[in-house]
């Protein structure tokens, strides 16, 4: 947000702090910041915050980099010895092994990274594509955010599984982009509604009028004014999708809708697990656990932003 | 404050209704709220024109209407003798350099994501050619520093300033421009008590150094006639009464000035037992359905058959100081001017 | 507190009992302390209040936003949200029963019944989604456990003496269907149903027009001359207290900065603040001049000054003013004022 970084020309820090004693018609506080600093001044001293956010960033490590966390590539064929299918937990299979004979561990941990980026992907989609109609339609309002809202209730009409369903069928193969594309095509409807709703609000603002009676373009209006005050809710909400698009994703891949072996996913793993999930839990719970930890984590951030960019909070 | 002669700003029989629409599919009108509903008046330089009235009455529409924030249904607003109504794009934005406005809440009128500097600074970015680039920021602390902030403050956020410097910041942008008028709609019945009067003091001396006409809305009678050369009450989206302050506040004609008037309470407790109220029966009625002829006629005590019949034109009456809105206008001048 | 049983006598004397020791006041507020715990610190929001009221008597209690006037009488109502409010010192006697020490059983049972609170947003107050005369007759029903039919009949009896005109009628609307003077007349019902001893009125007209404030404080006054309640009213507006009021306190920064009969309080001011705001009030005589305005910004409740807390923009300021707080100075028997220099402001030698 442009908005909240500091003034083109700002003098440095020491020198506010000291106006801000020296003079008797001083501002109330003497830390200069913004809402958004504040925010992030706040988030930094919840535990809810630093936990999740430190879950996250290895989740975000294993996802990039899966060699820092095991030696193993389980993509290379040769790792996996059919002979030892099914086996505990022991030294050189710290999560035990699958019905192939792969080491579940480094399968997890190489699961991360379609997880993460079905997560992400579809995350940023529905929040520029949702976010920017939900933008233009609460501000202009009339036939534009008439037409658009009653999409959405098409969409939201849908029932979700049916609806990827029918578009992955268009693409004939899942992979992680094609799923991407599906979640963002059903979800852009709720960042839509939540854009829209929070937009309208921020439109009837007084400081909006004010910039109105001065003479700003619509553009500014919408970008300087509107947007700045108006994109809390989409951001935790988003937070707190990204979660649910991982999870969404492992569902999909659960069903064979998804993305489909030989690349690795916590939901495929958990499909492929299921059918000896009596003889060998493992290769099961461990992606399992790893799943719900991570779509946890994004489910708190989501919630500890929201606490730190309510205003009556503050 | 003393104004010289050219209006301006003209009103002339400016009237704005809101539709009220039913049905789902097809919208159809039932109805029109009559939010302002044919109001005149010039402002000259230098002069404060205040409009006084209780909720409902329009006059925040009418705040509205003379900023081009709202189009009118009919009649016309010339700023500088320049219509204003049917102007748009870049002749709507340079009528906006000659009229400015300062708003009620200082807590929702400064955007909170903006910084003070950028928030003074606004004006010059939207009109660029008004200033330099390079001497924005040089004006912007000479603006705060007019409206007694410390420049160095520039750089912070909205939420850290009181009420009462949140309004200043309000009028330091409502400045920035040099506009001629400035629309100030109940710029200080937000503030606290103590606040109150370094506001209608900053305002009254930015007059004087600035030759600013004022349009002063505000509720509060005792402020408004401070700060007013002439007043105008309004009721149900008409004005009623109309003129130089002394007069609307000694020789009070229309019977709802009087009893609007009579009904502030007075901060004095000595005679409080013999003072005289009027007190007004019921509410305002609504102004989607205003009544026939006089709008004052259903709560008035001096309404007669023709009160209903016949609305009467604000205009002076035989004997009259100044021009009201009743057929049967008080002539004689309160006992103790309020 | 055991308070289990119905009536604790003891502790509480009965309605209008003739139990009531002679001399002791209606409501007696004595070094009330107020805090909010919130994320930046402790907010000292009442510092030491002191007040007394008898039945019959209009105390107004002016002070700006921020200076703990509503505090006060949330903690008096027992209506604080405790937490993050906590009341640290000091006792609110009601007829000489500390209502800080009681259980909340028995507290619950003085709430609404023997003192009562009207507040400024008559429409959040009352609940949307039930009829007024629901809500008015539930007063008797819950509180006397009178028959639907009796409560509703007295429903209309109330909205009748608040002047609700056509009250029978109106009786199964909803609050939204009624102008703000309308509900504010309602709340007034509800809040003199059951013939309270006290009742404080917080802000009850600042929501309202000129012409429906005259109203409502006319039936406010007219009420309390018939029932010879007790009545606080909170209130910013000057006007207001020297229409209606027999006592006035001032509170600045959390704490009573002068207490005197209504006239002596206008004619002659005996702290600095309150002369600022009477000096800073528009008079024909100041107009095309600039208004007396008191200089500065209201105190930081988390951040007081030492000392007085308002000598940061007081005239009348000597160098000990930020030093040492000033008592509250005993100016003849209804009179005080906490400042330093209170003989000099009574002068008005300067300033």
């Amino acid at each position: 947000m442009s908005s909240a970084a500091p003034p083109k020309g700002a003098p440095p820090k020491t020198r506010r702090a000291r106006h801000a004693k020296a003079s008797g018609r001083g501002a109330r506080t003497a830390r200069p910041a913004g809402l958004w600093r504040d925010a992030w001044h706040d988030l930094r001293r919840r535990p809810l915050f630093t936990v999740s956010a430190v879950l996250i960033a290895v989740v975000l490590v294993m996802a990039a980099v899966p060699s820092l966390f095991t030696s193993v590539d389980p993509y290379d064929a040769a790792g996996c010895v059919l002979g030892d299918a099914r086996q505990g937990p022991s030294a050189a299979h710290w999560f035990g092994t699958d019905n192939q004979g792969c080491d579940t561990y480094a399968r997890t941990v190489y699961g991360a990274r379609n997880s993460v980026l079905v997560g992400l992907g579809t995350t940023v989609l529905t929040a520029l594509a949702g976010g920017l109609l939900g933008l233009v339609a609460g501000f202009r309002g009339g036939w534009l955010d008439a037409v658009l809202s009653r999409v959405t209730e098409v969409f939201f009409a849908i029932p979700s599984v049916l609806g990827a369903l029918l578009i992955l069928s268009i693409f004939r193969t899942g992979t992680v982009w094609t799923v991407t594309l599906a979640l963002a095509v059903l979800a852009w409807p709720m960042t839509f509604r939540i854009m829209r709703a929070s937009v309208i609000t921020a439109r009837g603002q007084d400081y909006v009028v004010a910039a109105r009676g001065l003479g700003a373009s619509a553009g500014r209006l919408m970008f300087r004014h509107i947007l700045p005050n108006a994109i809390a809710p989409l951001i935790v909400v988003s937070t707190i999708n990204l979660g649910v698009f991982i999870a969404a994703e492992a569902g999909l891949s659960f069903l064979g809708l998804g993305v489909q072996s030989p690349d690795i996913t916590w939901g495929l793993m958990i499909a492929d697990a299921r059918a000896r999930f009596h003889e060998a839990a493992g290769p099961l719970l461990f992606p399992a656990a790893l799943l719900s930890v991570t779509v946890l984590a994004f489910i708190m951030l989501g919630d500890a932003v929201r606490d730190a960019l309510d205003p009556k909070l503050r | 404050m003393a104004a010289t002669g050219d209006p301006v700003l003209e009103v002339r029989d400016l009237v704005k209704h809101f539709p009220v629409t039913q049905g789902v599919l097809a919208r159809r009108q039932v109805g029109a709220i009559r939010a302002v509903d044919g109001v005149s008046f010039d402002l000259r330089r230098g002069e404060t024109l205040g409009i006084v009235g209780e909720s409902g009455c329009g006059k925040s529409t009418l705040a509205r209407l003379l900023m081009a924030l709202e189009r009118p249904t009919s009649g016309s607003v010339r700023v500088g003798g320049r219509e204003i109504t049917r102007a748009k794009g870049a002749e709507l934005k340079q009528v906006r350099r000659n009229i400015q406005l300062v708003m009620q809440d200082p807590y929702t009128s400064l955007n909170p994501r903006m910084t003070v500097g950028d928030i003074v600074g606004e004006p010059y970015e939207i009109h660029q050619d008004v200033l330099p680039r390079g001497r924005r920021r040089r004006r912007v602390q000479e603006l705060l520093e007019i409206v007694g902030l410390d420049p160095d403050h520039a750089d912070r956020y909205p939420h850290q300033f009181s009420g009462g410097q949140r309004q200043r910041i309000g009028i330091a942008r409502g400045l920035a421009l040099r506009p001629e008028i400035i629309v100030c709609d109940e710029p200080v019945s937000a503030l606290d008590v103590s606040i109150q009067a370094q506001v209608v003091n900053l305002l009254g001396r930015l007059q004087q150094e600035f030759g600013l006409s004022y349009i002063f809305i505000a509720h509060d009678l005792s402020v408004v006639r401070h700060i007013s050369d002439r007043v105008g009450v309004m009721y149900l989206g008409k004005v009623v009464e109309l003129g130089r302050d002394a007069d609307i506040y000694g020789r009070p004609e229309h019977p709802y000035t009087r009893a609007l008037l009579s009904a502030v309470p007075v901060p004095d407790p000595d005679g409080r037992e013999r003072r005289e109220r009027i007190i007004l029966q019921g509410d305002p009625p609504s102004p989607a359905d205003p009544p026939s002829g006089c709008r004052f006629r259903t709560r008035c005590w001096k309404a007669r058959d023709v009160c209903a019949q016949q609305e009467p034109p604000l205009q002076v009456r035989p004997g009259a100081s100044h021009e009201s809105a009743c057929h049967f206008p008080e002539l004689y001048p309160v006992p103790r001017p309020y | 507190m055991t308070g289990i049983t119905g009536g604790t006598p003891s502790m509480l004397p009965a309605w209008g009992g003739g139990a009531v020791p002679r001399n002791e006041p209606l409501l007696a507020v004595e070094d009330l302390h107020v805090e909010f715990a919130t994320r930046q610190g402790a907010v000292k929001a009442v510092n030491g209040v002191d007040y007394t009221l008898e039945a019959g008597e209009t105390l107004a209690v002016l002070g700006e936003s921020g200076s703990g006037k509503s505090v006060t009488a949330q903690a008096i109502m027992g209506i604080l949200d405790t937490p993050p409010a906590r009341v640290t010192r000091g006792r609110v006697l009601f007829r000489g029963t500390d209502l800080l020490g009681l259980s909340e059983e028995n507290r619950a049972r003085v709430r609404g019944r023997r003192i009562a609170m009207i507040f400024q947003d008559a429409l959040s107050a009352l609940n949307p989604v039930f009829t007024v005369g629901w809500q008015i007759g539930e007063m008797f029903r819950v509180h006397q456990g009178a028959s639907r039919r009796d409560a509703e009949r007295r429903a209309v009896e109330l909205m009748d003496r608040v002047r609700i005109p056509g009250a029978a009628r109106r009786l199964h609307d909803y609050p939204h269907q009624f102008s703000g003077g309308m509900r504010q007349r309602i709340m007034i019902a509800m809040a003199v149903a059951l013939e309270p001893e006290l009742l404080i009125a917080d802000e009850p007209t600042t929501a309202l027009d000129v012409t429906v404030q005259a109203q409502i404080m006319e039936l406010l006054t007219e009420i309390q001359r018939e029932s010879g309640m007790g009545m606080i009213l909170i209130t910013h507006d000057l006007g207001v207290v020297a229409d209606a009021a027999d006592k006035i306190a001032v509170m600045y920064g959390g704490r009573i900065v002068e207490h005197a009969l209504v006239h002596d309080a206008y004619r002659a001011p005996a702290h600095p603040y309150t002369r600022g705001l009477l000096d800073s009030i528009p008079r024909i005589d100041r107009k095309g001049r600039e208004l007396h305005a008191i200089t500065g910004l209201p105190p930081n409740l988390l951040d007081m000054p030492p000392g007085c807390s308002f000598a940061p923009r007081c005239p009348y300021r000597q160098g000990d003013c930020a030093v040492e707080a000033p008592p509250l100075h005993r100016i003849g028997p209804t009179r005080g004022s906490a400042c330093h220099y209170w003989r000099e402001v009574l002068d008005g030698s300067h300033g």
